[in-house]
């Protein structure tokens, strides 16, 4: 069993994020384009992850040597976090939008248009 | 193959043997228990004392028609049985049922209790995808209701078992069992410190059975299902194996959370909070060499199955009786549960842990009784009379609507 | 690798799945196995607590979320949730697409090329040691050396809970 170059996670969350940046691009439902949101971002955390395993960051002299394999985690950690708080926003938004507009296509959310 | 292969495919088998041997005894011991509790019969004819009852039910169920409605979302409404039933068997992987690591658990990893979450936050999907693919309003009704339920619920049930892993300082779950293995409070030798017994894991043994019940969807959390305002919620256009499947997800996720929480809070396999090797080593010590071995074998890894289930099945039980006991709740006052009691009260009891771990037992006693006071004083004077005069308005226009229909009928 | 494979195979399907579905709920369940997939491969990069985060919060939390917004959509209008479809899409896939050519011979391309003149990173090796994915090593790194990106990440996600009640409760 040979192990899994980093050339293939780097392959695959590269994929994963254009498939979401597509999704973004194509769809219509904002529920969708949200998902396809997750999607770029968790391809983002693998791409993270990867470097975190396959390759260490130094870090400034005055920090344990354990912690130079961290960095990707802490990221990840953070990017979930940050979310989380925008799924909960922005569900949000589409919930109120929707109750006001009776509509939620997002190419005829055009309000703010000048 | 290596032998720990082996070993792990063995270990494997026995906690799915545990959920499919289990459920059918689950389901005769609720319709019994709750036929009794209710002054009723039960199931009593097919085999002795109805034991066998389940059995042909499912034979029955194996043999019914079909039935699908027109316009179902056909690929969904196949997975979402699957779905329901999948977390029934993989939540036990990091249940411990004995002492010998060879036998359990299936996997000792470093995040045990976090499984147990997660797992159990995916079998509501097929609970969601079912109400949603029957194409029903009721059914939808119930998914929809579900999703919020496990949402609010499983909050409070993280929040509830930090204290728990605080003073375990670990997430493994053979840690947790060995934790409470410990002396009581760290002083009594003869004890042993199972969480139910200690103030904050009292605290957080609650809350977390109430939050159990809730995942579990029974009731009086029964919301997606409950059959007198959905007809019967998600699976009401389920028939046949399809419901089959969904009612027996329901029981086995039911048996295995027993199972954790016999392993969270009632010391796991151990039959009393009592430490066996200390006293078998008085007894030996006492020159009572009979005494001294009975009570190592009780205490013992021949033994420890037996109080395991045990543990769960008085659970079990528990379970049903609460069903018999509490009428189910009204949706906003199931939110109101999670998210104003719940959830506050596990945070509390965080910190409370917090404090019996940094200052001693002394200072959890003081700290819990300024709070304690603080929240009767909170409820006494600022929350309880506002509700108390809705109550009475409420009461009062209750009565005028009464009296008034009953002028109007005796008119 | 093979196992690698298999997993990546399965995530790109299912991400290609979440775009091509009509129905936002077969997108929904499409997302939630790239998610657990994600979390498998998680797992074999050694990383456990990050992959059961995985499977907690984003198919346990986001994921039923987002599910509870289409089913309530669902009920109350179902005509919303049908995706008209146009011609324009496919011109836009096609450009998004070439976003893939380019990142990949930017970004992956390195790494295959043999022996690259002056890449530094080429014919890496995992030199990590087998518990840095642990409980205990992320909790005591996130709580010594990231504890204010942590304090920082809390008082947003504190923010986060009192605008979704605001957004959620203003009426018109």
């Amino acid at each position: 069993m040979t192990e899994v170059p980093l050339a293939g996670y780097l392959t695959l969350a590269l994929i994963l994020f254009v498939v979401g940046a597509v999704g973004v691009v194509i769809k219509r439902n904002p529920i969708v384009i949200f998902m396809c949101i997750e999607l770029m971002l968790n391809a983002a955390n693998l791409a993270f992850l990867a470097f975190a395993k396959y390759h260490t960051t130094p870090l400034a002299p005055d920090v344990p040597a354990s912690y130079t394999f961290m960095n990707g985690q802490m990221a990840v950690i953070f990017v979930m976090a940050v979310a989380a708080a925008e799924v909960a926003i922005g569900l949000g938004i589409i919930m109120a939008i929707f109750r006001t507009r009776e509509e939620i296509d997002i190419d005829e959310m055009n309000l703010m248009k000048g | 193959m290596t032998p720990e292969f082996w070993w792990g495919t063995l270990r494997a088998l026995i906690i799915i043997a545990f959920v499919l041997v289990g459920v059918p005894p689950v389901i005769w011991w609720e319709r019994r228990l709750l036929s009794w509790m209710q002054d009723r019969v039960g199931p009593n004819r097919v085999g002795p004392w109805g034991l066998l009852q389940p059995i042909a039910d499912g034979v029955k169920l194996f043999f019914k028609e079909e039935v699908m409605p027109a316009a179902v979302d056909k690929f969904v409404y196949w997975l979402a049985p699957a779905i329901a039933l999948f977390p029934a068997f993989v939540i036990g992987a990091t249940l411990v049922w004995g002492p010998n690591p060879m036998l359990t658990p299936v996997a000792d990893v470093d995040i045990g209790i976090l499984w147990v979450l997660a797992i159990s936050s995916l079998g509501v999907y097929g609970i969601v995808l079912g109400g949603w693919a029957s194409n029903n309003k009721y059914s939808l009704l119930g998914g929809l209701r579900s999703t919020a339920q496990l949402v609010s619920y499983e909050l409070a049930m993280g929040v509830a078992l930090y204290s728990v892993l605080l003073v375990t300082g670990s997430l493994k779950m053979t840690e947790v069992v060995a934790r409470q293995q410990a002396p009581l409070y760290d002083v009594l030798p003869w004890a042993q410190n199972w969480f139910i017994l200690t103030p904050y894991g009292f605290g957080a043994g609650v809350i977390f059975l109430i939050c159990m019940i809730a995942e579990t969807n029974r009731a009086p959390f029964d919301l997606p299902e409950a059959e007198s305002e959905l007809i019967a919620g998600f699976h009401t256009e389920y028939s046949s194996m399809k419901f089959a499947v969904f009612f027996m997800g329901e029981y086995a996720v039911m048996a295995m959370f027993g199972a954790i929480f016999t392993d969270l809070f009632l010391g796991g396999w151990s039959p009393l909070p009592l430490n066996w090797d200390y006293l078998s080593a008085q007894a030996s010590a006492a020159h009572l060499g009979w005494l001294s071995s009975a009570l190592s074998f009780i205490g013992g890894a021949w033994m420890a199955p037996v109080w395991f289930i045990g543990k769960v099945f008085f659970l079990l039980t528990v379970y049903i009786w609460i069903r018999a006991t509490l009428p189910r709740l009204r949706y906003d006052q199931l939110m109101n549960v999670g998210w104003k009691f719940l959830l506050p009260f596990a945070a509390l009891n965080f910190v409370l842990t917090a404090v019996w771990m940094l200052f001693g037992w002394l200072a959890f006693g003081i700290a819990a009784a300024v709070v304690a006071a603080g929240y009767l004083m909170v409820v006494g004077f600022v929350l309880r009379p506002r509700a108390f005069k809705d109550a009475a308005k409420v009461h009062l226009v209750d009565v005028q609507a009464n009296t008034a229909q009953t002028i109007e009928v005796q008119r | 690798m093979i196992l690698f494979i298999v997993l990546a195979v399965v995530s790109i399907a299912a991400a290609v799945g979440v775009i091509a579905a009509q129905n936002p709920i077969r997108s929904a369940m499409a997302l939630v196995l790239n998610f657990l997939v994600l979390a498998v491969i998680y797992f074999s990069l050694n990383l456990h607590l990050l992959g059961i985060s995985q499977v907690l919060i984003y198919t346990g939390l986001i994921m039923m979320l987002f599910l509870f917004c289409i089913l309530l959509l669902n009920l109350s209008a179902p005509q919303m949730l049908t995706e008209p479809s146009y011609l324009k899409r496919w011109a836009a896939v096609l450009v998004t697409g070439s976003l893939l050519v380019v990142l990949f011979s930017q970004i992956v391309g390195p790494w295959l090329v043999p022996v690259p003149p002056n890449n530094t990173f080429a014919g890496v090796i995992s030199n990590a040691p087998d518990d840095f994915g642990t409980a205990k090593a992320v909790g005591n790194a996130l709580f010594n050396h990231w504890v204010y990106g942590f304090e920082i990440a809390s008082l947003l996600l504190l923010v986060g809970i009192v605008g979704s009640i605001l957004v959620a409760k203003r009426r018109g």
